[in-house]
């Protein structure tokens, strides 16, 4: 698709495209590179002198159990996030959709945890259920659980799990309800007339309908579990007790801090590309777009 | 329409305030939190009520800081958060409207390529690429500067993409009509272009400014200095390892203040906002 209507440059559309062209090529493809390039080297302890190694910094990851189990863990809290901040909101879409009065409200009160930063959740839910003086750690404790993810990394696992979704509630919300109201009425009114029960009409009609909604946001919603809680981790348990909660993005973080190994720390990043890029080519490919090119 | 029964109707009414409550919270513990005591709420014995500390809290919090961990003012880091995302919106913006300009307007040899170099940025976030970027930042002797806070963050597609899909729109009438006027592609865009996209940048910028704002891990490696510090890096400070040092009140006011301008541009802004989350995605 082109425009017919143009004008004659020589120049002026190369000024135009000059500083973002420059802005990417610096702080984008210039660091991609050289992330590319770092993990083919190893430096030695002193940084001063490195030496090519082909795939041994990739292979010496695959080979240690603590990498691969921050894989699974990376995968398995991104499900148990997408999961559950979508089934919640898609239940609160679903009310929000029905002709109620003050719907709009509703509406607001639940989009704004969307503009809450991830260290900012992070330090909302540590202080809720901090082991010594959480408000809802009192009522855990007084229900018999021995709360305290500061030593127990499974509940560790379970705040992090807990907080990334709240945030994210809001996000699925939104675009479930965009999703539900470009269903056209006329189709549940035909499910209606034949008899179909709401509960009927739903899972018979209308799910069915949202799930293009239901897969984009799956994607998105890995993706975020990837990325953004790197912010949600920081401010909360900092990838422990132990390495319970490190997630993939946390490693590369704590890799390259303070481990200070710079070939495996780019070798992770550039896996973590490879995830990226295969997410988003995942959503290209089968998530209608009406983007065109 | 299809008949909703009355007690489908209050049922729906009772999920969504169940809903609301979930959501709200911890944001309403945060509330409490920061108008009370911090003895009594490090004893865990803290109030569901709002206590008295209100203002001494906000205004120790916005002024002095916490006495321990970080003195840093929160007006200060509030102040770091806002320029920064003011140049991320801002420079983003700019430079993404006027590529979007040429990639569509013009013809010129590796039109297509450029188009595409850009674009694949559409990729990758800032954090896979961390290390590098900071060397090379540090090498640009950007480190503790808001040119290094906001220029990598700038690196990407999306507002590209989207002015040149917000182009394509418009019809050829326009270019022809402004040409018979004399018009050359400066004046153009300046008179004709520019008032079209007003909605689209202002939903573009809503969600951006809200990007800049919340972004943490970057401002986290790049600032040393103190004064230099984002609200985000801030409050993360704040939080010692050592919990009984810890200043909840201080810490709670400064996680509220920290939301305060993200969230209310969501709520005044509500219709731009999901505008530009819904195109951004896209």
């Amino acid at each position: 698709m082109q425009k017919q209507a143009i004008f004659q440059s020589k120049l002026l559309p190369y000024a135009l495209v000059a500083p973002q062209l420059a802005i990417v090529l610096i702080f984008f493809y210039w660091p991609a590179a050289q992330a590319v390039i770092q993990s083919f080297l190893l430096q030695d302890a002193f940084g001063l002198s490195t030496s090519f190694v082909w795939f041994d910094n990739y292979l010496e990851l695959f080979k240690d159990p603590a990498y691969f189990a921050a894989i699974i863990r990376t995968f398995a809290f991104s499900f148990a996030i997408a999961v559950s901040s979508l089934s919640f909101a898609l239940l609160l879409a679903v009310m929000a959709d029905k002709p109620l009065r003050g719907s709009t409200l509703y509406r607001t009160l639940l989009i704004w945890p969307y503009a809450v930063a991830p260290p900012v959740v992070g330090v909302l839910w540590v202080f809720m259920l901090h082991p010594s003086l959480g408000v809802l750690s009192r009522y855990l404790r007084a229900m018999g659980v021995d709360w305290n993810p500061l030593l127990n990394g499974d509940q560790a696992a379970a705040l992090i799990i807990l907080a990334a979704a709240w945030k994210q509630i809001s996000y699925n919300f939104l675009f479930f309800l965009a999703g539900l109201q470009s269903i056209p009425k006329s189709v549940i009114e035909a499910a209606a007339i034949d008899g179909a029960r709401p509960m009927r009409r739903f899972w018979t009609v209308i799910f069915p309908l949202l799930s293009p909604t239901i897969f984009f946001l799956l994607v998105i919603n890995i993706v975020y579990a990837f990325f953004d809680t790197f912010g949600i981790i920081d401010t909360m348990t900092r990838g422990g007790p132990g390495k319970a909660t490190e997630t993939l993005v946390y490693k590369v973080y704590t890799d390259g801090l303070l481990g200070g190994n710079l070939g495996s720390s780019a070798a992770q990043s550039v896996i973590l590309m490879v995830i990226v890029i295969v997410l988003t080519g995942i959503q290209f490919r089968f998530v209608e777009r009406k983007v065109t090119y | 329409m299809v008949e909703e029964e009355g007690f489908q109707r209050y049922l729906a009414h009772a999920i969504l305030w169940i809903g609301i409550a979930i959501v709200a919270f911890p944001v309403y513990l945060a509330i409490v939190a920061s108008t009370q005591d911090n003895a009594v709420i490090a004893n865990g014995q803290m109030s569901l009520l709002p206590g008295g500390h209100f203002f001494e809290t906000y205004y120790q919090t916005l002024f002095v800081g916490t006495s321990g961990s970080t003195r840093e003012p929160v007006l200060n880091m509030m102040l770091n958060s806002l320029v920064m995302a003011l140049l991320i919106a801002v420079g983003k913006i700019a430079i993404s409207i006027i590529s979007a300009y040429a990639i569509v307007y013009f013809r010129f040899p590796f039109r297509m390529a450029i188009f595409w170099i850009i674009f694949i940025t559409l990729m990758l976030p800032v954090e896979v690429r961390i290390y590098p970027t900071y060397k090379i930042v540090a090498d640009l002797h950007l480190l503790d500067s808001y040119a290094g806070l906001s220029l990598p963050l700038i690196a990407s597609a999306t507002a590209t993409l989207l002015f040149r899909q917000f182009f394509m729109t418009v019809p050829d009438e326009l270019l022809e009509a402004s040409r018979i006027d004399g018009a050359g592609p400066f004046r153009f865009f300046w008179d004709t272009l520019l008032p079209l996209s007003r909605t689209n940048m202002a939903a573009l910028f809503v969600i951006l400014f809200i990007l800049g704002w919340n972004q943490y891990l970057w401002p986290l490696l790049i600032t040393t200095r103190d004064d230099m510090q984002t609200i985000q890096v801030g409050i993360r400070k704040m939080i010692t390892t050592t919990d009984a040092l810890t200043e909840w009140p201080i810490v709670m006011a400064t996680a509220l203040l920290a939301m305060l301008p993200p969230v209310f541009v969501v709520v005044v802004m509500q219709k731009l906002f999901v505008r530009g989350l819904v195109e951004t995605e896209k």
